[in-house]
């Protein structure tokens, strides 16, 4: 009875605290560089008033534009739907695997992309060249990291390989593995547009990727992506945390049990989000055409950690 | 059982029409019957698959050797279904697609109607030999299909035969069809001397005997011959000339069953008559597939022209189908029958998805091409106000062949990653470890493709006009929206129930020696599973999941009382008041950053000219930069062999006289010389 709430405990769960992630997020960077920061309850205000706001639209505008922001939250909270953030594995295990939350997130950013060029700005166009050009080349990674988890679980259902990583955590737990999920957060750096791949605080013409296809939102709408993009980089931290050291998770779903887990998915989020505001503080944005090379790291991580696997076999 | 003959007539009867009806009608008409042959088809395909008794039509002659015989068995029906899934809404498309298409400079009137009439004869005869291909059953017969098939689309690509770049593009493809058919006629010579007869049972009870240096030969014969059908690289040249200057219906034929074809060959000769091989041999078709799914669609991202876009695109796909096909190959010659079925399944799987998202989307090109006159990017733009119900399908086949969820391209790229992960298992670490590679190279092949169809799609379709001509466009005639719907449906029928899919590829390789595709394939439910059920997915509940969540926000958000009224205003200009579509990023543009990332590939020029005032150059009066890219490596090769034949084919102009008589005796002559050669050797 109690797992059939789980996933949607995972959902309302990810709703709610992903602005708060953000917000400490941002509020760690600012005082890791000397500034006050605003609180952390600040992007739930943000969301509040932009809700309260009427929209304003560009006249070029057509359905894709109005209907892309619950494409991206749809995809989003589906992603909550299938990721084990609480219990392992869920009762909706069957539908989707790892391959078809990285597709999901993939289905987001095509809609995104054409909102970007939707409304004929200059600027949304170039949002959306660039961001295609960062989601195409961190696809092979992203699938090769994947392919790296799968061969040492055998399969690439979320449940089965967060099993294996609890069941026989010595065999696991190799180089591979490390490797695997530094390839990992190099994607995640890329596909939630964090430093230094994209700077999420600015409105800086030149530079924005993601931004630069909001442009034109407004009002309830940028609210919606707005969440949606908190909740991916979320996801996304939950993801790697659990899939990484999935130890906390709820194999047997009871109250006891999913308390534990909230608490110790609370705890390996907050952990992952110091260190990336950490990150942050200490690099500078990359040059748009030296995101590539950071992206050829990755894919190379991702391939060692697959030919690792091989030889501990 | 209808069988083949119904099919066969009703295309015959087709041409016949064509030519003997006066006026338009016969144009009509012929469209008609070409679409009633392919339902006719569809429906011999799915009765053979369904009850697993071939369909045989044979057409004896006095001379034993020169019988055609026709047996459509279940691989065959396959590809026969393949064909009738894009002929028959391509046929219901044509009728409003090529009337009245007069080109405005050439003469108006009477011209028009006849060629019309011609392409209507030719499009019948390249729908029946197609089918004829598929379900030949000697070596014979197989030939003539091939040949007669290439032919047909040969004309139909010309056209009228007043276009230079048509007349260019019939050229490349005549060559290198004749070149393939060249190789595919030695590897069934090669065959059926040594069986000694040409009828395919003949040669496939005998396969065994051949000795490895001859099946080896035989098999890189077929592999290049077939190869240069579908497309593979670098055999591929032919293909962006050839697919923009058909008709948009003939190449949605091309593309989406012809192309196929190829597949058909190499599985045919290298499955069915050799019974498979070494594992190299798959390797080598892994490879190639996996070189055409990059190039194909690093090509296909820069390209301005929608249709050479396509073609492009084309060559990626099957690029995609012969990496399933070559694994296949590799788990076959490893003796893993289960996974070889996985993976082959996996290939036609694709084959049948590019039919119904390539088909759709060059019928959506047509529609574009109808609507607006241009095949140029650059001049289109904001369509999907003018043509809303062509933009939604058009939409449909881009994010089908992104492979995004829940639709049909994501089924077979996702079983296909499942049969690489399971094609790390095997205990040759070499094998194993290439596996990753497949992987990274697919998963890149499906991130441009992303980006390429959000260009293919977001230029023409949104933002504002980027030309008269476009702002001008009107939605396209019912029937031309009739047939694409029924494709984008296809598209999402297809990947909702990959279930039913299997089932029926599970019969279709049932055949196959070496592949046990009964218990490998089949799972009740709308589930898709993995090889050896290692992972699954259910695209129906994932559907349903999207639907259900997205609605919820929306009434969620009613409820919640977030209303917002909306205010339209003109696009965020910097200030400026008056938004214009040179504001708009063009095709170029949005493919510039991956250019510079694969510069080494593309190798650009560039070429940039200032016109400064004569008084002073700090003012400029026109700016013209150019740039282009060149496929400077088939450029290359196929310079060398240019320079290589042409002194060769210069010392063959010294029989050439010119007359009659000379060559009635050279064809007497050829044909003694052979005799004795055959009684020598």
């Amino acid at each position: 009875m109690v797992s059939f709430l789980v996933e949607p405990l995972q959902v309302a769960l990810t709703l709610l605290l992903a602005p708060g992630l953000v917000g400490l997020v941002r509020l760690l960077k600012a005082r890791l560089q000397g500034r006050r920061g605003a609180p952390v309850r600040q992007p739930y205000r943000e969301l509040v008033k932009l809700f309260g706001k009427e929209r304003v639209v560009s006249r070029n505008a057509s359905w894709i534009f109005h209907a892309t922001p619950f494409v991206v939250l749809g995809t989003t909270l589906v992603v909550a739907l299938l990721v084990p953030l609480l219990a392992a594995p869920l009762p909706l295990d069957g539908v989707g695997d790892l391959v078809v939350v990285a597709y999901l997130l993939l289905l987001g950013t095509f809609f995104l992309a054409l909102a970007g060029l939707d409304p004929g700005s200059a600027f949304g166009g170039m949002g959306a060249s660039r961001e295609m050009t960062i989601a195409a080349l961190a696809e092979p990674t992203l699938a090769l990291a994947i392919f790296a988890l799968a061969v040492g679980a055998g399969s690439t259902n979320l449940g089965r390989i967060v099993a294996r990583t609890l069941s026989d955590p010595v065999e696991t737990l190799g180089p591979g593995h490390v490797m695997a999920f530094a390839a990992l957060a190099i994607v995640m750096i890329a596909e939630c547009g964090r430093l230094p791949v994209d700077n999420p605080a600015t409105h800086l013409e030149l530079t924005m990727i993601h931004e630069a296809m909001l442009l034109e939102y407004s009002g309830p709408h940028l609210a919606l992506l707005e969440w949606a993009g908190h909740m991916k980089f979320f996801l996304f931290l939950a993801l790697i945390s659990n899939l990484a050291f999935p130890w906390g998770v709820a194999v047997r779903p009871g109250p006891v049990a999913l308390a534990i887990a909230v608490l110790a998915l609370a705890v390996k989020v907050v952990l992952l989000a110091v260190g990336l505001a950490f990150l942050e503080t200490q690099v500078a944005k990359l040059r748009l055409f030296r995101v590539p090379e950071l992206l050829a790291v990755s894919f190379l991580l991702a391939l060692l950690a697959v030919t690792t696997s091989f030889l501990v076999r | 059982m209808i069988g083949l003959l119904p099919m066969i007539t009703t295309y015959l009867a087709g041409s016949a029409a064509a030519i003997a009806l006066p006026g338009d009608r016969g144009r009509r008409v012929a469209q008609a019957l070409a679409g009633a042959g392919a339902l006719l088809g569809l429906a011999t395909a799915l009765s053979v698959i369904g009850s697993g008794k071939a369909a045989v039509f044979d057409l004896p002659s006095s001379v034993p050797a020169l019988g055609l015989a026709f047996r459509l068995d279940a691989l065959g029906a396959f590809f026969l279904a393949l064909i009738g899934l894009v002929a028959v809404p391509a046929a219901i498309y044509a009728d409003a697609y090529t009337k009245e298409e007069a080109p405005p400079s050439g003469t108006p009137g009477k011209a028009a109607p006849r060629s019309g009439r011609l392409a209507g004869a030719t499009l019948n005869l390249f729908l029946l030999a197609m089918s004829l291909v598929v379900s030949a059953a000697n070596v014979l017969a197989f030939l003539f299909a091939w040949e007669a098939m290439s032919l047909a689309s040969y004309l139909l690509v010309v056209g009228d035969g007043e276009k230079a770049e048509s007349v260019s593009a019939g050229r490349w493809y005549a060559g290198m069809a004749h070149a393939g058919f060249g190789l595919i006629a030695a590897a069934f010579f090669l065959l059926a001397a040594r069986a000694g007869g040409d009828g395919f049972e003949t040669i496939r009870s005998l396969s065994s005997s051949p000795g490895p240096a001859l099946r080896n030969v035989v098999f890189l014969l077929a592999l290049l011959g077939f190869g240069s059908k579908a497309g593979i690289v670098p055999l591929h040249v032919w293909l962006p000339r050839a697919h923009p200057a058909a008709p948009s219906h003939v190449s949605a034929l091309m593309s989406g069953a012809m192309l196929p074809i190829g597949v058909y060959g190499l599985l045919r000769v290298g499955l069915d008559l050799l019974g498979g091989g070494p594992p190299w041999w798959g390797g080598v078709v892994l490879a190639l597939g996996a070189v055409s799914a990059l190039k194909g669609v690093l090509y296909a991202l820069t390209e301005q022209d929608l249709k050479r876009l396509l073609a492009y695109s084309s060559i990626e796909n099957l690029g995609i189908v012969f990496m399933g096909i070559g694994i296949g190959f590799v788990f076959h010659g490893h003796g893993r029958a289960d996974l070889a079925a996985v993976a082959l399944a996996a290939g036609l799987y694709h084959a049948l998805n590019h039919a119904a998202f390539k088909g759709l989307l060059f019928l959506g090109s047509g529609a574009v091409l109808k609507a607006t006159g241009t095949r140029n990017l650059e001049e289109m733009g904001g369509l999907i106000k003018r043509m809303p119900q062509t933009a939604a399908c058009f939409l449909v086949g881009a994010a089908a062949i992104a492979a995004l969820p829940p639709l049909n391209g994501f089924a077979s790229e996702w079983l296909l990653l499942q049969v690489f992960m399971a094609g790390a298992s095997l205990p040759e670490g070499l094998t194993a470890a290439l596996m990753a590679l497949a992987v990274g190279t697919l998963a890149l092949a499906g991130g441009l493709a992303a980006a390429c169809f959000v260009k293919a799609f977001g230029i023409p379709f949104l933002a504002l006009p980027r030309s008269r001509a476009a702002e001008e466009a009107r939605e396209v005639a019912g029937s031309m929206r009739f047939a694409m719907i029924a494709l984008a449906a296809a598209c999402a029928l297809l990947g909702l129930a990959p279930s039913v899919v299997m089932s029926f590829l599970a019969r279709v390789l049932g055949g196959m020696p070496g592949v046990d595709a009964g218990g490998a394939l089949f799972r009740p439910g709308s589930v898709l599973e993995a090889p050896q059920g290692s992972s699954r997915i259910a695209p129906p509940l994932l559907a349903l999941c999207l639907i259900v969540v997205i609605a919820a926000l929306v009434v969620g958000l009613r409820l919640l009382g977030v209303r917002g009224r909306t205010r339209l205003v003109e696009t965020w200009g910097c200030g400026r008041t008056v938004q214009t579509s040179r504001m708009e990023i063009t095709s170029m543009a949005f493919a510039e950053p991956l250019r510079r990332v694969f510069a080494g590939l593309y190798r650009p020029t560039k070429d940039l000219t200032i016109g400064f005032h004569p008084e002073s150059k700090y003012f400029v009066r026109s700016i013209t930069y150019r740039s282009r890219i060149r496929s400077w490596f088939e450029e290359d090769l196929y310079r060398s062999f240019y320079d290589l034949l042409r002194p060769l084919a210069a010392s063959g102009r010294l029989i050439q006289s010119g007359s009659v008589h000379l060559y009635l005796a050279y064809i007497v002559a050829a044909l003694l010389i052979f005799l004795l050669l055959g009684r020598w050797l």
